[in-house]
C-alpha cells in the first residue's frame, strides 16, 4: 500500500522537505509511519497530525492511499 | 447548521476586505430583509512582534486542509447562533504591514449572534486552520510565528 506524507513550515524545514511517499506492506498507526518516513525515534509532543485533511493522533491507523500531514502548532488570522 | 451560506476565499494576493464584504452582500442576500446585525473582523499585518521590527510575512497554508477546516467551524457556529451568512476571506503568500490578513464577516438577526459567532470563527480559525506565518526582520533574517495567543 501507498501512502502521502505532507509536512509544514518549520517541521518541513526542519525534516528538509515537504512530503514523502511511503510503501508499506500493511496498515500502521500514524507514530510508526511518522517513525519510518522521518527515522526519528519518537513522536513529538508538539507536533499537530492530520489524517486525510482531518486532525487526529498519532495511534489512529493508516490505510492504502491516505494522506498524512505533520505541521506545528497553526498560526494563522 | 451545515446549509448555512457561506463564502470561504484564500488569496494570494492584497484583497480590500470592505469592498468583499459589500459585494459578498449586495450577490448573496439580495432582497432579503431578516437580517439586523452584521459583525465583522479584520486583521491586518502589522510590523512589530514581540519586542521586534517586523518587515514582511509570509504565510503558508495545507490547501486541501484549510477551505475543509473553516467549512467545519463554520458548521459548529452555525449551530451555536442563529446565522444567515458568513464570509472568511484569508491571505496567503507574502504581506506587507497594513495589509488585511483575514476577514470574518457573519449576519444574523440579531446582535449576539452576530457578534459571537464572529468572535468564535476568528479565533476557532487561529487555533484550528492550517495557516503559518513566517516573519522576516529588520535585520534580514526570518523566523517562524510559534504559537497563536489564546483569545478568550
Amino acid at each position: 500500500m501507498t501512502i502521502n506524507i505532507l509536512y509544514f513550515a518549520s517541521l518541513r524545514e526542519r525534516i528538509g522537505r515537504g512530503s514523502d511517499t511511503l510503501e508499506l506492506p500493511k496498515s500502521l498507526k500514524i507514530n510508526q509511519v511518522w517513525l519510518q518516513a522521518t527515522g526519528q525515534e519518537s513522536f513529538p509532543d508538539d507536533v499537530l497530525i492530520a489524517l486525510n485533511q482531518e486532525y487526529t493522533d498519532a495511534n489512529a491507523i493508516v490505510n492504502d492511499g491516505d494522506e498524512v500531514a505533520f505541521f506545528p502548532p497553526v498560526t494563522g488570522g | 447548521m451545515m446549509g448555512t451560506p457561506r463564502k470561504i476565499g484564500i488569496f494570494e494576493s492584497i484583497f480590500d476586505p470592505w469592498k468583499l464584504q459589500q459585494e459578498y452582500q449586495l450577490s448573496s442576500m439580495q432582497g432579503k430583509t431578516d437580517y439586523g446585525a452584521t459583525a465583522s473582523f479584520i486583521g491586518t499585518m502589522r510590523d512589530f512582534n514581540e519586542g521586534d521590527d517586523v518587515t514582511s510575512m509570509t504565510l503558508e497554508h495545507y490547501p486541501k486542509m484549510t477551505e475543509k477546516q473553516l467549512n467545519e467551524i463554520i458548521d459548529v457556529a452555525a449551530n451555536k447562533w442563529s446565522l444567515l451568512n458568513i464570509l472568511v476571506i484569508h491571505r496567503v503568500g507574502k504581506i506587507l504591514p497594513a495589509e488585511p490578513i483575514v476577514l470574518v464577516a457573519v449576519w444574523s438577526s440579531h446582535r449576539v449572534d452576530a457578534f459571537e459567532a464572529c468572535r468564535f470563527i476568528m479565533e476557532d480559525l487561529k487555533h484550528k486552520a492550517p495557516f503559518w506565518k513566517q516573519e522576516s526582520l529588520k535585520d534580514g533574517s526570518y523566523r517562524w510565528v510559534e504559537e497563536n495567543t489564546a483569545g478568550y
